[in-house]
């Protein structure tokens, strides 16, 4: 039924091919700078004409913007809703952009918003969206701007695995370009002016999602998460419609944007990140050492329910896939690849599988679209070699690192 | 989402705890962590935001006074017309002016939530720049491009002095 436009249909889909390094534990690194504009109250507090003059403003400045080449500012009032259920799946917009959170109560902010978990039912449209609520997308890029969000801009970038410098130099570039033509509200001793404290100075928040199972299997991950704390990151862990942490997926970002550079913001995350991989690469060895056997049938026979499975619940689905992608991760599902593990986690969540049917699926009737789904995908691009001795019981190490 | 302890709306702290192979996740209230003596664990930064604002002017009070009490002997942003308890109650400012008129305030929040309360990131350059701006913007880029040299990155590298070249030349 799309006849959504190409640049919702597209958005947010970069990170999926997982081109990039550590892919199969990192599967997205995920950059924001928040901006304001001089002279506009914003947030909560801003009128009608602040959020037209921001759309206005950002309007004209867009022909003259490079990396945004022929991006349009796509308004989520003019937005049929099922459009934009897909972007807040995408993690192109947050809940709050779409009026569904207050300020206030929100857990943290867009780059944290919970995986698969649907936007509230109701209305056809949009509607809950303030007026000026608006997302601009540039085809073809992992690029977009949240507009009249909690802060005036969002300048958000998605990339595949861990590239912490390169989506930096990507929002960089596009800030450079952006702050000549539209004036920001900046301030000698604050920086970047925002509308909560915490996101002040530079403005950036860095983030990556991580796929830790060894940590967790092993026991391990409760440690390395209290040490993350105490070198100024916060994590979160993925959550699902439920209250649990589903696949063993965990988000990682800075805790403070004031007062170190953003060079040095992005470098100390990239290396706590890199001894995290670390760290999660030495418990698969573990695991595979002390209990390789356990860990091959746990992985086969997650990918056997995946594969037949004639219904899946999203997080079935989810915690399944963590173990499939393990196995991938140590070649015991061998001929594996992350792609077709990525498209499923992307492309099962509600929105999505209503987009492919044409319509709004029941619960029972999304589990059936879901497992169908699954099960085309391993068919086609998923197939995995069966040959090959059993292994566990002496010979525990996996054929590779699985982090190179 | 409610808390595990007390049922209360919006749990602010989410506690992974790793038990027998399952992770399990304690979702509580900002008064429950408090209670629990949750500390070391992972802060997220509206928790500790609260807990800052609550102090500001030493007041502690959360009881809303009710209308029209307003602003009394507090500051009030003459742009966007936030009172200090308007920014206590929704831990966001309003506008950039905000930002001035609160400033007393907002060094010692910033101080804790931050550890920080001079900015030292990219330095910006506002379409009508005065000399002593440009030149800062100036140190800004040859950080920068000091920076990509070491790394190594040359595209990065040109970038960076076709920026600098192009503010000395507006300047000239
Ligand atoms: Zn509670
Ligand atoms: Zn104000």
């Amino acid at each position: 039924m799309s006849d959504l436009p190409n640049r919702v249909t597209d958005a947010g889909l970069d990170w999926l091919d997982a081109s990039g390094d550590h892919s199969d534990i990192v599967l997205s690194t995920r950059m924001r700078l928040a901006r304001n504009l001089q002279g506009r109250a914003f947030g909560a507090r801003s009128r009608v004409n602040d959020r037209t003059a921001v759309l206005r403003q950002v309007r004209e400045a867009l022909p003259s913007v490079q990396p945004l080449q022929g991006a349009e500012v796509q308004e989520l009032r003019g937005l049929p809703r099922r459009g934009a259920r897909l972007l807040l799946e995408r993690r192109v917009i947050s809940r709050e952009l779409l009026g569904e959170v207050g300020a206030s109560s929100k857990a943290a902010d867009a780059t944290t918003a919970d995986w698969g978990a649907s936007p509230e039912e109701g209305e056809e449209d949009s509607g809950r969206a303030v007026e000026g609520a608006a997302v601009v997308l540039a085809p073809a890029s992992p690029l977009s701007i949240m507009l009249n969000e909690e802060d005036h801009l969002r300048i958000q970038v998605l990339v595949s695995g861990l590239d912490l410098r390169e989506a930096w130099n990507r929002v960089d570039l596009l800030d450079e370009e952006l702050g000549q033509h539209v004036p920001y509200a900046y301030h000698p001793e604050f920086g970047f002016l925002t509308s909560c404290p915490t996101n002040v100075g530079t403005g950036l928040r860095a983030s990556v999602l991580l796929h830790l199972p060894g940590l967790v299997l092993t026991k391990e991950i409760g440690k390395v998460l209290q040490g993350l704390s105490q070198v100024g990151l916060t994590f979160r862990g993925l959550y699902g419609e439920g209250s649990e942490v589903v696949g063993n997926f965990f988000q990682l970002s800075n805790q403070t944007t004031l007062g170190k550079t953003e060079e040095d913001l992005v470098d100390h995350l990239d290396t706590v990140v890199r001894q995290v991989i670390q760290y999660e690469v030495k418990a698969r060895h573990v695991l595979l050492r002390d209990a390789g056997a356990v860990t091959e049938d746990k992985v086969w026979r997650a990918y056997g329910l995946l594969r037949y499975a004639r219904s899946l619940s999203f997080e079935e689905l989810m915690n399944l896939l963590s173990g499939v992608r393990l196995g991938a991760s140590l070649k015991l599902l061998s001929g594996l690849r992350v792609y077709p593990l990525n498209k499923i986690m992307m492309f099962t969540q509600p929105a999505h599988l209503d987009e492919a049917a044409g319509r709004v699926l029941s619960p029972a009737e999304s589990d059936a679209h879901r497992a169908a789904y699954v099960r085309r995908i391993l068919l086609d691009e998923g197939s995995v070699e069966e040959s090959g001795p059993p292994s566990g019981s002496d010979s525990g190490t996996p054929s590779e690192d699985p982090a190179s | 989402m409610k808390c595990d302890e007390c049922g209360g709306e919006n749990p602010v702290i989410h506690l992974t705890e790793v038990e027998d192979n399952e992770t399990r996740t304690l979702h509580l209230c900002a008064e429950c962590a408090e209670a629990r003596g949750v500390h070391g664990t992972p802060v997220p930064e509206n928790f500790l935001l609260a807990g800052v604002l609550a102090q500001i002017e030493g007041s502690g009070t959360k009881v809303n006074p009710g209308p029209g009490s307003e602003g009394s002997g507090s500051g009030r942003c003459d742009f966007c017309g936030l009172t200090i308890r308007g920014f206590k109650e929704s831990g966001r400012l309003g506008c950039p002016h905000c930002w001035s008129t609160f400033e007393g305030q907002l060094r010692p929040l910033l101080h804790r939530v931050q550890g920080a309360v001079q900015h030292v990131g990219k330095v910006y350059l506002p379409p009508d720049p005065s000399a002593s701006e440009r030149e800062k913007r100036l140190e800004g880029l040859r950080r920068k491009l000091d920076r990509a040299v070491d790394l190594e990155d040359f595209e990065r590298a040109a970038e960076l002095r076709d920026q600098i070249r192009s503010i000395r030349k507006a300047a000239t």
